[in-house]
């Protein structure tokens, strides 16, 4: 179970939180193409190592925000 | 004492060959040996970081089935499945592939309706099938609690009798012995650092044991794909996750089917040596730590025991979690890739043991051809960007 930083309501168990993947992901503009929008919709990074990443704290105050997580330790930081 | 005969050699890598697989998994080792029993080929070498089948081949449930929704995947899991009924012999070697039937319990008519249809769909598709109401699997696995006070009810179920369960370690064993007999390089304690690409195709891998050229290089490496693909410039729509399970104390025989509740992610099964096998879903977050939340496993723990009171003394022996490639349709990535001459096969996610031998042979078509087998074209990389998924994902749920 990991400890999960809350912005708003601090350390909370990981099943507070509802998980959302790589962080930074911004919808595309200007010209579209089928390239352009699998990038958008499928492809993510997937780093053994650290990722920022999004969290939702679901079970609590539901605000959404970014920590970076290690992919291997688990250790998690504030995003750099 | 003597050590009894190896099962094959330990070689050295070579400076060159004409397909490199990069990984030692189920998938890498069966590639290896259809390409070389159905192919010829037999200048090739398996590449594997620690030691052969140690990743996921040795930490998953080992439940075997082809009862799929969609067409696609319903072709590449019973060609799968009709390769298991014949493997034992072909590789003389006893897989204990065992068809003791798979039940998928439904919970609430939703789940009725989509077990119904999937039971239509697999009879199309030549899959067996059948639907069996709440009395019909009491009578089928008389220890599952079909009362209608449980908090997972159970509403029916389908049953696709020619599934069960193998015996992880022998399928590795035996296919590595033949792959070997054939003259198949395996080569255990070799890391794949990079790749060598020169104008757009790939000539060569960078290993912890020096530089191996190649003709085609096929990653099989499950979890560790992106890190792989990573390192030849291609980014892939696959997330690393862990999926645990445990094992329990071992039993008299107790469970003679394999029972899986795709609502409640848990799927259970007796092993042959008597412990009760049980998969869950998996942790939410990209991990390569090979362990999850110990949460995950109370909750498959507290449905298991919902549906099997029985069990409600049994005591866990130990849990441990392997790394799934998840995509983003649940179903597998086969095929080539934007370098020329690299090729993959990933995306199996948490249903990939089943998978073996068919993966295995369409890989090794799609590499000694250099084109798509009929069976794994549906999955090449670029149906992300068409549109043509394969969504298992509302069809098998997570628990494949």
């Amino acid at each position: 179970m990991l400890l999960i930083d809350c912005p708003n309501c601090g350390p909370r168990d990981e099943n507070e939180f509802h998980y959302g993947g790589q962080a930074g992901i911004a919808c595309p503009t200007g010209d579209m193409t089928d390239e352009r929008w699998a990038e958008y919709v499928f492809m993510r990074d997937n780093p053994k190592g650290w990722f920022h990443e999004r969290w939702f704290h679901v079970h609590g105050c539901r605000t959404w925000f970014t920590v970076e997580r290690h992919t291997v330790t688990h250790e998690i930081r504030k995003p750099r | 004492m003597t050590h009894p005969d190896f099962l094959w050699r330990n070689p050295d890598p070579k400076p060159a060959y004409d397909v490199v697989i990069v990984g030692g998994g189920g998938h890498g080792l069966a590639t290896a040996y259809y390409l070389a029993r159905n192919h010829g080929l037999t200048n090739v070498a398996v590449l594997e970081r620690g030691w052969l089948a140690g990743g996921n081949m040795a930490r998953n449930t080992t439940i075997i089935r082809s009862n799929y929704l969609w067409d696609e995947s319903a072709a590449i899991y019973e060609h799968s499945l009709k390769l298991w009924e014949g493997l034992s012999d072909e590789l003389d070697y006893d897989l204990q592939f065992s068809q003791r039937g798979v039940l998928n319990l439904a919970h609430n008519l939703g789940d009725v309706r989509e077990g119904r249809r999937r039971v239509n769909a697999n009879r199309l598709n030549g899959v067996d099938a059948e639907w069996l109401d709440a009395d019909e699997v009491k009578k089928f696995c008389p220890i599952i609690n079909v009362s209608d006070r449980a908090r997972y009810p159970v509403m029916g179920a389908t049953l696709q009798r020619r599934g069960g369960i193998a015996k992880h370690d022998h399928v590795a064993w035996a296919l590595a012995r033949q792959a070997d007999a054939y003259g198949v390089d395996l080569i255990q304690g070799c890391q794949v650092t990079g790749f060598e690409i020169t104008g757009g195709r790939v000539t060569a891998v960078e290993t912890s044991r020096g530089r191996i050229a190649a003709g085609k290089v096929a990653l099989a490496a499950a979890g560790h794909t992106s890190v792989l693909a990573e390192r030849a410039g291609i980014r892939l729509p696959l997330q690393s996750h862990p999926l645990q399970a445990l094992v329990s104390e071992l039993l008299e025989p107790v469970l003679d089917c394999v029972v899986m509740s795709n609502a409640v992610h848990v799927y259970v099964s007796q092993a042959h040596k008597g412990e009760l096998v049980m998969g869950a879903g998996i942790d939410a977050y990209n991990s390569y730590g090979q362990r999850g939340g110990v949460h995950v496993i109370e909750a498959q723990m507290a449905a298991a025991l919902e549906l099997f009171p029985i069990f409600s003394r049994v005591r866990v022996l130990r849990t441990w979690a392997g790394i799934v490639d998840v995509s983003p349709d649940a179903s597998p990535i086969i095929g080539p890739t934007p370098v020329e001459g690299l090729y993959i096969n990933a995306g199996w996610g948490t249903g990939g043991f089943k998978a073996t031998p068919g993966s295995g042979w369409v890989y090794a078509h799609t590499l000694a051809h250099d084109r798509p087998h009929s069976l794994a074209e549906p999955f090449a990389l670029d149906r992300f960007t068409t549109g043509a998924l394969i969504d298992e994902h509302g069809a098998a749920a997570v628990a494949h």
